[in-house]
């Protein structure tokens, strides 16, 4: 945590403007971690000190006699809290938690592989193949990006319930092995930057375009190819509008709408509980950015690349 | 090098290529598109087939009170919230921009609210402003403040939700991050030499430079906070007395709860009108006063 103040950046402001603007920068991580923070500390307290008005992030324990913080068997207990609450909301017959997340693991691994898939092939076609109208039909592509999902909602479930598919996962997955605008342009931008020289080397080996595709363009893409393959499960696995919308039976819901059942059943589930719920639907999701960050933040910073 | 480069390929092989895109454009978007406007000028209930009534659903929309007042909470969310969080978005990564260990994993603590799905972050949301026991309550009793009732009260819940959705800044600050590294040192260098103070170079020199990054962040923070829907579904469902309604809520009622596909539709239009003079608006705004660098 401590840095050591380096004086290598010439014409700043030194020892009390330093030490404010660390302060500033220890003061806004917090800020933004008080809301994970706290979500995690309420998921091992016992329902009666979740709903209580007293701030402390670690509970009273045992309950009925509480120990010292410092003593072991204050720790034995602490375990044996969490275990209990996160062992309710994960076999409890409340809700069905390990059915939620099969679902939202199944929609996420279609959704991912469609989704890199087809965005590749598509970006593609509009990167590394010259046919007229290309860019034209591209700012087509990027204007699909402003069209608010709400004007969307009642024909595309209108559609899905022409095709029967309401009530089973196919709407949450299937549009995305049809290509994404974002993705599309993610992959076009990367495309573009791969040299000429290499897929007119492939061609004079005797290349078509889906050979070079295959083994000069993804294998030199693999960063990119990660980037959307993130983005597109993080947002699968969040997405709560779609659920909503196309699942009838408890059988089919995904994680985020099995924890706002959860949540808004009759008169309230306790703190505790909930927000063990909600770690388990977090967990994954953070898990995997603090894995793979690096991706994450080339992708989302490429939105604000210049056309 | 050569002028012909990628000359390979005719208009039968582009087309082959974006395929996948392309019927996914016309399935999923421009067929639901062309049906809702069709739907916008029907009596459509969700269980009959539409009755084609005209503009009469257009018409219909003036004398509707929880239209005007969706639309009213719709802007005034949009407003507040994407003023703070273009604000918020830039003082954080000039802040963090520093190249420490501290602020790359301040950086990453920004980010990880945005990583958060939008139920779990409502859910705890809802516990920080709980009046009673909540974080921020008790926090304000401790210092001997007596908190309002944020969700419960109709005067506070649509600020509540934008105080909320300022948590969520961590794509407009990485996009604005990684426009900050763009700017040339050289122009510091020399904005220092000419005596500028440390606010002078940041209105005289980074903030020119990112500008049109701002533009976009503005743009898109308009486009999302139009379509609002989630958290005043899950945590106040569009109450109290309709303070936190806003317009794609009002559009999923119509639609679901009420069984009005037509009506529904209309509403969408004008969402959609809204959205695209608003983001036009912010884009020959930002053309105005934006300064792109010469190529």
């Amino acid at each position: 945590m401590n840095q050591r103040p380096n004086n290598s950046r010439g014409g700043m402001p030194g020892g009390a403007g330093r030490r404010a603007g660390s302060a500033l920068i220890l003061l806004a991580a917090l800020a933004y971690l008080t809301p994970l923070i706290w979500m995690i500390a309420l998921s091992v307290k016992p329902a009666a000190q979740a709903g209580s008005a007293t701030i402390a992030l670690l509970p009273r324990l045992p309950e009925e006699a509480p120990v010292s913080k410092a003593s072991p068997g204050y720790w034995a207990a602490l375990a044996a809290q969490a275990s209990a609450n996160y062992r309710e909301v994960w076999s409890g017959a409340a809700a069905d938690f390990p059915t939620y997340f099969r679902n939202s693991l199944i929609v996420g691994i279609l959704s991912v592989l469609g989704m890199t898939v087809s965005s590749a092939v598509a970006a593609y076609g509009f990167s590394r193949v010259r046919w007229p109208g290309r860019d034209a039909v591209f700012v087509l592509v990027l204007l699909t990006l402003m069209i608010p999902q709400a004007v969307l909602m009642s024909p595309q479930f209108l559609l899905f319930k022409q095709l029967g598919m309401i009530g089973s996962l196919l709407p949450l997955w299937l549009p995305s092995w049809f290509g994404g605008a974002f993705s599309i342009f993610l992959l076009r931008q990367f495309f573009l930057s791969i040299p000429n020289e290499l897929d007119e080397a492939a061609r004079i080996d005797g290349c078509s375009h889906l050979g070079t595709f295959l083994r000069v363009v993804l294998p030199l893409s693999k960063p990119a190819l990660a980037a959307v393959a993130l983005l597109q499960a993080v947002a699968t696995w969040n997405d709560f509008l779609g659920p909503l919308l196309f699942l009838n039976r408890e059988e089919q819901y995904t994680l985020s709408l099995g924890l706002q059942m959860y949540q808004s059943q009759h008169g309230g589930t306790p703190w505790n509980l909930v927000m063990a719920a909600s770690c388990i639907v977090v967990l994954p999701v953070l898990g995997l950015y603090v894995l793979t960050r690096r991706f994450f933040v080339e992708g989302v910073a490429g939105q604000g690349l210049k056309e | 090098m050569s002028a012909n480069r990628t000359s390979r390929g005719s208009l039968a092989t582009g087309l082959a290529w974006i395929s996948p895109w392309a019927v996914g454009f016309v399935v999923f978007l421009l067929a639901p598109i062309a049906m809702s406007v069709y739907y916008s000028l029907t009596d459509y209930a969700l269980l009959d087939s539409p009755v084609w009534i005209g503009g009469d659903n257009y018409a219909e929309l003036a004398g509707d009170g929880l239209f005007w007042r969706a639309l009213r909470n719709t802007l005034v969310f949009a407003f507040f919230s994407v003023i703070g969080s273009t604000l918020l978005s830039v003082g954080l990564a000039v802040l963090l921009e520093r190249p420490t260990r501290g602020a790359a994993v301040a950086r990453a603590a920004v980010f990880l609210p945005t990583l958060v799905p939008v139920v779990a972050n409502c859910v705890a949301w809802l516990w920080l402003f709980n009046p009673q026991y909540g974080l921020i309550n008790s926090a304000l009793g401790a210092g001997g403040v007596q908190g309002p009732n944020w969700l419960g009260d109709s005067s506070w819940a649509l600020m509540s939700l934008v105080l909320m959705s300022l948590w969520v800044i961590g794509s407009p600050m990485l996009v604005v991050g990684a426009a900050l590294k763009d700017v040339p040192a050289s122009l510091y260098e020399a904005a220092s030499l000419d005596g500028m103070t440390a606010w002078g170079r940041f209105r005289h020199v980074t903030l020119p430079m990112i500008s049109p990054a701002l533009t976009f962040n503005v743009i898109m923070g308009i486009i999302w906070s139009l379509q609002v829907l989630a958290p005043p579904m899950i945590m106040t469902r569009g109450g109290p007395d309709n303070a936190t309604l806003t317009f794609s809520m009002y559009i999923y009622k119509t639609a679901f709860e009420f069984g009005r596909m037509g009506y529904a539709s209309a509403l969408a239009w004008v969402q959609i009108l809204i959205t695209l003079v608003l983001a036009c608006g912010a884009l020959a705004l930002g053309r105005r006063m934006v300064y792109y660098r010469a190529a």
